[in-house]
This record gives C-alpha cells, structure tokens and sequence, in this order.
C-alpha cells in the first residue's frame, strides 16, 4: 500500500505527465495480453465450448463411421454407466478421506516445525520432500512398499507379527491404499501453508489467552484454529481442485481396479477416451467434472469472502 | 556456543512463555510450582521430539528405502529386499541397469527440452500481461483478469480430452510442442508477475519514460532486473510441475523416442512387476526424483518461499 501512496504519478508535472501518456500507444494493453489470451483461448476456453458441443453428438471409433445428433444423450449414458457411478462415488471417499487426515497433519506439522532449530529444519525437509517428486515416482514407491508378502510394508509388520491384506489387490481395500498414498504425498505442501499463516496468529491474543489460564489445547482450539480458518478454506480449495485432476498414481497402480475400486473421475475419463475411444461419453464427463470444478471454485469465494468479513 | 544456542531458541518458542511472563514465574517461590514448570519445560518437549523423530522416520521410510535397495546388490535375494538396513557391499549396478534398459538418458533429454522450452515461452507471456495488469489502465481490466484467473480453476489435466484433439488438429500429435503448448500461458505466473510489479516504486521507469525509451526496454532493462525474485519464485513452481507432470504427456506422446522421464518410469515400474527387479526399480526411481530434490535440499528457502507463494494464487 506504501508503494501507491508514495508515488510520484501525483507530484510529477502535468506536461510531463501527459508526455509519459502520450507515449503508451492506445493498443498496447492488448498486444501485451494477447500471447497469453491467444494460448488461453486455445487450451482454456475453447475446449469448454468444443467439449460442451460434441458431446452431443456420437462419434464411434473408426474411419467412415458416421456422425450422429444424440441431443443429452451422452449424459444419459454416462450418468447411467455403473463405472461413472462408482468413480464418482470414490472420487467423493477419496477427496474426503484425504482431505480431513492430510489437513490434521498438515497443521500438527507445521506447529511441530515452526521453531528455527535444526531439528525442526530437519523435520520440514522430511515433511515436504513427498510433495516435490512425480506423483508418478510416489506410485513407484508405492508399488514396492504395498506388495504383498516382500513389499516394505508387508515385511515390517511379519515382524512385528502382523499380517496385512493384500493392499492393492482387494477392492474394499485398495481406494484407502491409494488415500494412504495420497495423505503422504501432500500433507507437507498443506504444511507450508499452515506454517505461513501461523506466522499471522497475532502474539497478544495467544498470550492473553495463556495469562487467562488457558492450557495448550483451549489456545489452539479457541484461539489459534479461528485465527487460522483462512488458512483452512483455502487449502481446502486448492486440495479438492487437486484431488479432482490427478490420477496418475492411479494410472500407475491400479489402473483403476480391482474391478472399479480404484476408479477415479479423471480417471475414468482418460480411459473412456484413451483406452476405450468413446469420445462423446468423455466429451460429457468432461464437462460434468468442469461442472463441479467451477461449483467448488465459485461455493469457495462465497465462503472465503465471509471468513474474511468475519476475521476483518 | 552449540549449547547455548539451542536452549534460547527454545525458550522464545511460540508455544512457550514470552519475556514477560518469565519474570513472573521466576518470581514464585514455591518448590513445587517450579518443579511443575521444569517438567513441562523438560518432559514434554522430550515426548513430543521423541513422537516427532518416529512420524519424521516413518515419512522418510520410503525414501530410505530407495537408497538403500538402489545401491544393493543384485544377488541379496528378493526375500529381504524390503529391508531398510544398508548392505555391506553398495554397487552402481542397479543405476547402470536402469539407465541401459530404460533409456533414461533421452527421457532426461526430453523433460528438459519440455520443462525449458515451458518456461522460456511462460516467461515472455506473463510478464508481458503481468505489466499491462499491473502499470497499464485499458478499457476491459478487470474482465480480463477474472478471464486470466479462470485457468487456476479450469485446470489443464482436467481439460486432456478437448486438449489432445487441439493438439491433433495443430499438428503437434506426438511431439514436444505438443506437451508445452497448453502451458504457455500461465495464470499463476502473471498473477504473481503482477504483484511483483505493483510492489516497485515507479520513480524508475517514469524516469527511463522521460528519456524516451520504449514501452519494451522499460520492462526488459528497467522492471524486470527488479523484479528477478518474482520470476525466480515462478521458475521454481514450473519446473517443478513440469518435470513431475505425466498424465498430459502420456496423451500425447506415443514414440518412445519422444518420451519424458514419468512416461518412461511408469512403462518402467509395469516391467519391473514382472522380472522382479527391485534395485533396478529403485535406482530409476531416484534418478527421476534426485534432480528436484537435490535443488530443494541446496535452495531450501527459496523453493518453500515460492511455493507459498504458489498457494496465495487463489
């Protein structure tokens, strides 16, 4: 704010002013623009259109094969699919069973690590580490870690004389292998986040609290989690936007199995039109996740504007 | 020194008592009370680091575990491969597998190629529009900005569909381009090209202005030395997307030729399922992951700071 009320744009003299104006060519603004507005035209706005048009119609797979008007049709049949249906269902487990653990952990990590000792250093690089590699390098690891019998996990717990189910292999386990992954991978970038906005919990208030009597628990659950609900809504933003658009440990693990139990809403859509080219069907999928996108986005300014107010 | 330091960085923790309040307690005279205060001050921190080092190893395990199996030799057996314990006998065997079977090093190649080619375009465009945003006033600002901002909700994983029959019909089917184009325009970057720019004073290009240098050297000579630390918290974030991303390419791509190191890890980890090569898994595994986490470990600061930053898009 110091920046605007300090500028000179007010003191200089008008003739220069007008001078420094007269410079600036009227089309500038939009030649300026127009490099990223023509590559967001092409991979941003017109695919919405595009997808939203052709998943009117039914193309099928082949050359020659002709183009049919099937009006909402592709919604029927992709609402009806039992393989939407359940990836829809465990998209919905899955955002919910990431979301709550890796949003815990993220806050008691942060408030673990935000001493400046070494340990604490050494504890955030820990954290964080998951979240900078490949999704892809994660499900590597994975792979080993959940093999049945000689994988990491398996013959940790043989030791401790346990016996684990087959991970990946049984369908009423295998979505929550994929959770357990998931909590993993992004708990630490959630952290960082926590750790910047615990920087912004004002002082006076956790110490009034404390001179009040206040133990530990009363200061975070009634001092430090309100002052941190900012923080909260918009993890949880960008952590549902994320939970709906990646899939590649999916891809790399399960391939959506066993027998759906994996099966995700991007997923789905991949394979519709890259494994099994029922391009309208996809084409509608599509759209219902950009739906739901967008649902998210909008519900969540709503709600983060009234948190402000609140905190303002 | 070592030992002083660590004990008043404990006493200013957050959740300890401030300055004040110290004297306070100090000023109590019963035994007992400062006994309480020397358990909480002592026993407590114990338990908690203690809890700590338990999660911290059991979130480093994978990774241990990638070391460790990467540098063990071939003949250990798969019955122990899980094992965390280092061998006695480290080899680069593994390492010099993984990189004959799995061409790592064109995969290399190619994922330097995307990530380079995504940010030398990204670089140009959103500093291009995070000016005109932040200095320029136009007819349409504020539309176009929601328009921009658009992107971080659409975003382009979920849009593969559509995407890969615009690639198709621009002729980029299978080839390097293919992969960058979708991410030359950058929603993020120009947001934070913009903040960057509104945070420096204009005394300097007025100045630059005033002596008639155009529209493209006040940016290139004057705005952006200055706003370096925006850019470079921007490359952070795109590299490390880029170099991690797999889905998008793995649409577009299907010569092995043009494949990037994630393409080439998961066609990799499909194949070590059936041979049972474990260290070989592990080895390729990390060279896909060291370069990222070796630079974080080195500019630790730097890509946390940006990555926050990356988070304040919303």
């Amino acid at each position: 704010m110091s920046v605007v009320s300090t500028t000179s744009v007010d003191g200089i003299d008008p003739d220069r002013a007008i001078a420094v104006r007269r410079r600036r060519p009227r089309l500038l603004p939009y030649a300026l623009l127009a490099p990223s507005l023509l590559f967001l035209a092409l991979f941003t706005y017109l695919p919405v259109v595009r997808v939203a048009v052709e998943a009117l119609y039914d193309k099928p797979h082949g050359t020659g094969a002709a183009i049919s008007y099937v009006g909402l049709g592709n919604y029927a049949k992709v609402l009806a699919d039992p393989a939407f249906q359940k990836a829809a269902l465990n998209n919905l487990i899955y955002a919910v069973g990431v979301l709550v653990p890796t949003l815990v952990l993220a806050l008691a990590f942060a408030l673990a690590v935000q001493r400046s000792t070494r340990f604490a250093g050494v504890l955030r690089t820990v954290f964080f580490l998951p979240s900078l590699v490949p999704l892809v390098a994660a499900a590597s690891l994975f792979f080993f870690i959940f093999l049945p019998g000689i994988g990491l996990l398996d013959y940790y717990l043989a030791k401790l004389g346990l016996h684990g189910p087959n991970w990946l292999g049984d369908s009423d386990i295998a979505l929550w292998s994929v959770i357990g992954l998931t909590v993993w991978k992004n708990a630490g970038y959630y952290m960082l986040f926590y750790i910047a906005g615990l920087q912004n919990v004002p002082r006076d208030t956790v110490e009034a609290a404390m001179i009040d009597g206040a133990n530990a628990w009363q200061r975070l659950r009634f001092v430090i989690l309100p002052a941190l609900a900012p923080t909260t809504a918009f993890v949880t933003v960008i952590a549902l936007i994320q939970l709906l658009t990646s899939v590649d440990h999916v891809i790399v693990l399960t391939r959506g199995g066993p027998s759906n139990a994996t099966n995700l809403l991007l997923y789905y859509i991949f394979q519709s039109a890259h494994e099994n080219f029922e391009y309208g069907k996809a084409a509608a999928a599509t759209l219902i996740s950009v739906a739901i996108l967008l649902a998210i986005s909008f519900g969540s300014l709503r709600v983060m504007e009234r948190g402000a107010r609140g905190h303002g | 020194m070592g030992k002083i330091l660590p004990d008043s960085a404990h006493s200013h923790a957050p959740g300890g008592p401030p300055g004040p309040l110290m004297s306070a307690h100090s000023d109590a005279p019963e035994r007992t009370w400062r006994s309480a205060v020397r358990l909480e001050k002592h026993l407590w921190p114990a338990i908690i680091a203690a809890l700590l080092s338990a999660v911290a190893f059991l979130w480093a395990s994978p990774f241990l575990w990638t070391l460790v199996a990467s540098f063990r030799p071939e003949g250990a057996g798969s019955a122990d491969m899980a094992s965390l314990l280092p061998d006695l006998h480290p080899t680069l065997e593994n390492f010099r597998n993984a990189l004959e079977s799995g061409s790592f090093g064109l995969y290399y190649v190619n994922t330097i190629i995307v990530v380079a080619g995504v940010l030398a375009v990204q670089c140009v465009t959103v500093s291009l529009a995070g000016y005109a945003f932040a200095r320029l006033r136009f007819r349409g600002r504020d539309v176009l900005f929601y328009a921009f901002l658009l992107q971080l909700m659409l975003v382009p994983p979920a849009l593969i569909v559509p995407n890969l029959r615009t690639v198709v019909d621009l002729g980029l089917y299978d080839t390097l381009p293919g992969v960058m184009a979708p991410y030359f325009a950058s929603a993020f970057g120009t947001f934070l090209m913009r903040q960057t720019f509104l945070a420096l004073p204009r005394d300097f290009e007025e100045a630059a202005a005033i002596d008639g240098a155009p529209w493209w050297a006040i940016i290139w000579y004057v705005l952006l030395p200055m706003a370096k630390p925006g850019l470079v918290a921007f490359a952070i974030v795109s590299i490390t997307a880029h170099w991690n991303e797999f889905l998008w390419p793995l649409m577009v791509i299907s010569d092995p030729a043009n494949h990037t190191l994630t393409i080439g890890l998961a066609a990799f980890t499909r194949g070590a399922e059936g041979g049972k090569e474990w260290g070989v898994l592990a080895a390729g595994t990390l060279l896909v992951m060291a370069p990222l986490a070796v630079a974080f470990i080195a500019f630790q600061r730097r890509f946390v700071d940006s990555f926050v930053f990356s988070g304040v898009k919303g």
